[in-house]
C-alpha cells in the first residue's frame, strides 16, 4: 500500500486543501467593496507620507559594524571578567591579543576615514572688527534686501 | 469576490441556513481593535481582563484593523482624533461594526455644551452599530452592548436589502 513517503504526501495534500478551502471560503463569502482610503497603508490612523521604502545613507553601515564588532567585544570581555581570578596569565594575555586586534582594526577603519562624517561646509564670510578697522562701504546692490 | 454578499433577491432555506452559519461565525469571534481614547478605556482594559473575561465571548483585542471587525470607540473624540477614527474604521475590513462606548462618543457628553475641542458624537463621521450608555459605562454595560451586537449580528441576511 502506502509507503512512508506516501503518507507525508497525503499530509501535504491535506495542508494544502485546508489553506485552499480557507481561502476561497473567505472569497466567496467576504464583502467586496474596496475604496481608496480602506486601501492606504495602516499608519495607526495617520495619513501615510511618502513611500514605504526609505533609503538610508550607506555611511550608516559601517557605523553599524564597527559598533556590532565591539559590542561582541564587550559580550566576551564580560564573563571573562566574572572569572578572571581563576584563569590568571594565560586569560589575560588571550584577553590581551583579542582587545589588541580589534583596535589594530580599529585604527585601520579610523586611518582609512571611515569614520569620517562629510558635513556640509557653509562658507561664512568672514571680516575684521574692533575699533581702528577701516571698513569699506557696501554699494546699494550688495545690500540683501535692498 | 464577495459572492455571496448580498446577492439574492429572495430568501429560502438554503440562504438562510447559509446565513445563520456565517452569522454564528461572525458573532462567536469578534476582535475589536486595540485602542482607547480616555478613560473609558479603562473599563474597556477591566472587561477585557480576567475578572471580567471577554476571551469567554471569543471577543479579544487586535493590534491592526485589517484584523479586526468590531471598533470600539472608547471615551472623548477630540476633533483631532475624528480624523484619525474615520481612517481607521475606513482601513477595517468588511464587515465591520462600531460600539460606542459612554457619553462622550455618544453625543459628546460633559462637552455638550462648552466642549470647543470635542466631536458631539462619533456617529457624526462613522455609522455606529451599538450605543453604550455611562459615564464611564461599567464593564457589564459594555459586556451588554456587546452582546446586543452579537444580537444585530444573528439577524443578518445575505439577501438583498431595500
Amino acid at each position: 500500500m502506502l509507503t512512508e513517503f506516501g503518507r507525508v504526501l497525503i499530509f501535504f495534500i491535506i495542508g494544502a486543501v485546508f489553506v485552499a478551502g480557507g481561502l476561497v471560503t473567505a472569497w466567496l463569502i467576504r464583502p467586496n467593496r474596496p475604496y481608496p482610503s480602506k486601501l492606504t497603508t495602516y499608519e495607526c490612523g495617520e495619513v501615510p507620507i511618502g513611500d514605504t521604502r526609505v533609503r538610508f545613507n550607506i555611511r550608516f553601515y559601517v557605523i553599524a559594524l564597527i559598533f556590532l564588532i565591539f559590542d561582541v567585544e564587550v559580550v566576551f570581555l564580560f564573563p571573562w571578567a566574572l572569572v578572571y581570578s581563576q584563569l590568571g596569565w594565560f586569560a589575560f594575555v588571550e584577553m590581551v591579543i583579542f582587545i589588541v586586534i580589534l583596535f589594530v582594526g580599529y585604527a585601520y577603519v579610523w586611518r582609512k576615514g571611515d569614520l569620517d562624517w562629510d558635513r556640509p561646509a557653509p562658507k561664512i564670510p568672514t571680516f575684521e572688527k574692533g575699533v581702528g578697522v577701516r571698513e569699506d562701504h557696501l554699494l546699494e546692490e550688495q545690500v540683501v534686501g535692498s | 469576490m464577495g459572492l455571496l454578499d448580498q446577492r439574492f433577491e429572495n430568501g429560502n432555506i438554503v440562504i438562510s441556513s447559509i446565513d445563520s452559519l456565517l452569522n454564528w461565525a461572525r458573532l462567536s469571534s469578534l476582535w475589536p481593535m486595540q485602542f482607547g481614547l480616555a478613560c473609558c478605556a479603562i473599563e474597556m482594559m477591566a472587561t477585557g481582563a480576567s475578572h471580567y473575561d471577554l476571551d469567554r465571548f471569543g471577543i479579544f483585542f487586535r493590534g491592526t484593523p485589517r484584523q479586526s471587525d468590531v471598533m470600539i470607540v472608547a471615551g472623548t473624540v477630540t476633533l483631532k482624533m475624528a480624523d484619525r477614527i474615520k481612517i481607521l474604521y475606513d482601513q477595517m475590513s468588511e464587515p465591520r461594526y462600531v460600539v460606542s462606548m459612554g457619553s462622550c462618543s455618544n453625543c459628546g457628553g460633559p462637552y455638550w455644551e462648552h466642549g470647543y475641542h470635542v466631536l458631539k458624537g462619533v456617529d457624526r463621521v462613522i455609522p455606529v452599530d451599538v450605543y453604550v450608555p455611562g459615564c464611564p459605562p461599567r464593564p457589564e454595560a459594555l459586556m451588554e452592548g456587546l452582546m446586543k451586537l452579537q444580537e444585530k449580528i444573528r439577524n443578518e441576511s445575505l439577501v438583498k436589502t431595500a
